[in-house]
């Protein structure tokens, strides 16, 4: 499935245990309620492991990095873990400078993920 | 000079850091203080649209951006946003303890961890006016150490 605004492309992939979201672009003020509404509406259908592939997003801003933490307590509500995968070198330093690389599950591949 | 007059709408954030970085990469900014310089960019707008104007989009912003001599280590950058909003309260104006994890209140913390010195003020005729400055041999620092480090007053992130 595909959800997209003008910035932010949400690819949406479901396996047995795993919802694999994948985010092609930016994620900013403006997208960042697509990428919360997309999210939400997923989580209805629960499941053990929520991974965000990050690969693809060139930028992210504090409402980004909300957006995740909001998602990350979300998905921990109903059991689940989320884990972040493939961050580039100026969006990892965001969460850096927030302090919360050691908040969440970062992994270097999505296999990694599966298997984290 | 980067001159804008924009609305307080976060349809326009995209092409105002397409705009920052190109002027960013004409005045011989490295291409990681050209992403801290549009962060800050970006998170000093957000808050505008946000917690100023609460947004609406009818709102005024005037943005410049220029290279001076005098930023705090020498030659550098300082942008100037400007804003025409009601009833903000700079005393209230501040960041969450990055301690404290949740969604909210990081806008300000990377304002001040990308940029050397941040300083809010009533404008003359109402709303705030912004100042930020950035040497060129300054690069972003921990968050809580910038919060120390700069500018007196602070603004609540848009997280």
């Amino acid at each position: 499935m595909k959800r997209s605004s003008e910035s932010l492309q949400i690819e949406i992939t479901r396996e047995s245990s795993i919802l694999l979201i994948k985010l092609l672009g930016e994620v900013d003020m403006r997208s960042s309620p697509e990428l919360r509404n997309a999210i939400t509406s997923e989580w209805e259908q629960p499941c053990p492991r929520l991974i965000i592939d990050l690969s693809s997003v060139s930028y992210v801003d504090s409402s980004g990095v909300g957006t995740l933490v909001e998602a990350k307590r979300h998905v921990e509500r109903t059991d689940g873990r989320l884990i972040l995968v493939n961050l580039q070198p100026r969006v990892r330093s965001v969460f850096e400078i927030s302090h919360l690389v050691q908040f969440f599950t970062i992994c270097q591949s999505v296999d990694e993920a599966r298997e984290a | 000079l980067l001159e804008l007059d924009l609305s307080s709408e976060a349809t326009v954030l995209p092409e105002v850091r397409d705009q920052v970085r190109d002027w960013a990469a004409g005045t011989g900014w490295s291409e990681h203080q050209i992403g801290e310089i549009t962060l800050a960019v970006d998170e000093a707008l957000s808050n505008v649209i946000r917690h100023g104007y609460h947004n609406q989009p009818n709102g005024k912003i005037h943005f410049e951006c220029k290279m001076i001599d005098d930023a705090p280590s020498g030659r550098g950058l300082q942008v100037r946003i400007r804003d025409f909003c009601k009833n903000v309260d700079l005393s209230k104006i501040c960041g969450r303890n990055l301690d404290d994890i949740r969604p909210g209140g990081l806008g300000v913390h990377l304002i001040k961890a990308m940029m050397e010195k941040v300083e809010y003020r009533y404008a003359p005729g109402g709303g705030v006016e912004l100042t930020m400055q950035k040497s060129m041999n300054h690069v972003a620092q921990d968050a809580s150490a910038a919060d120390e480090d700069s500018g007196s007053d602070q603004q609540d992130g848009g997280a």
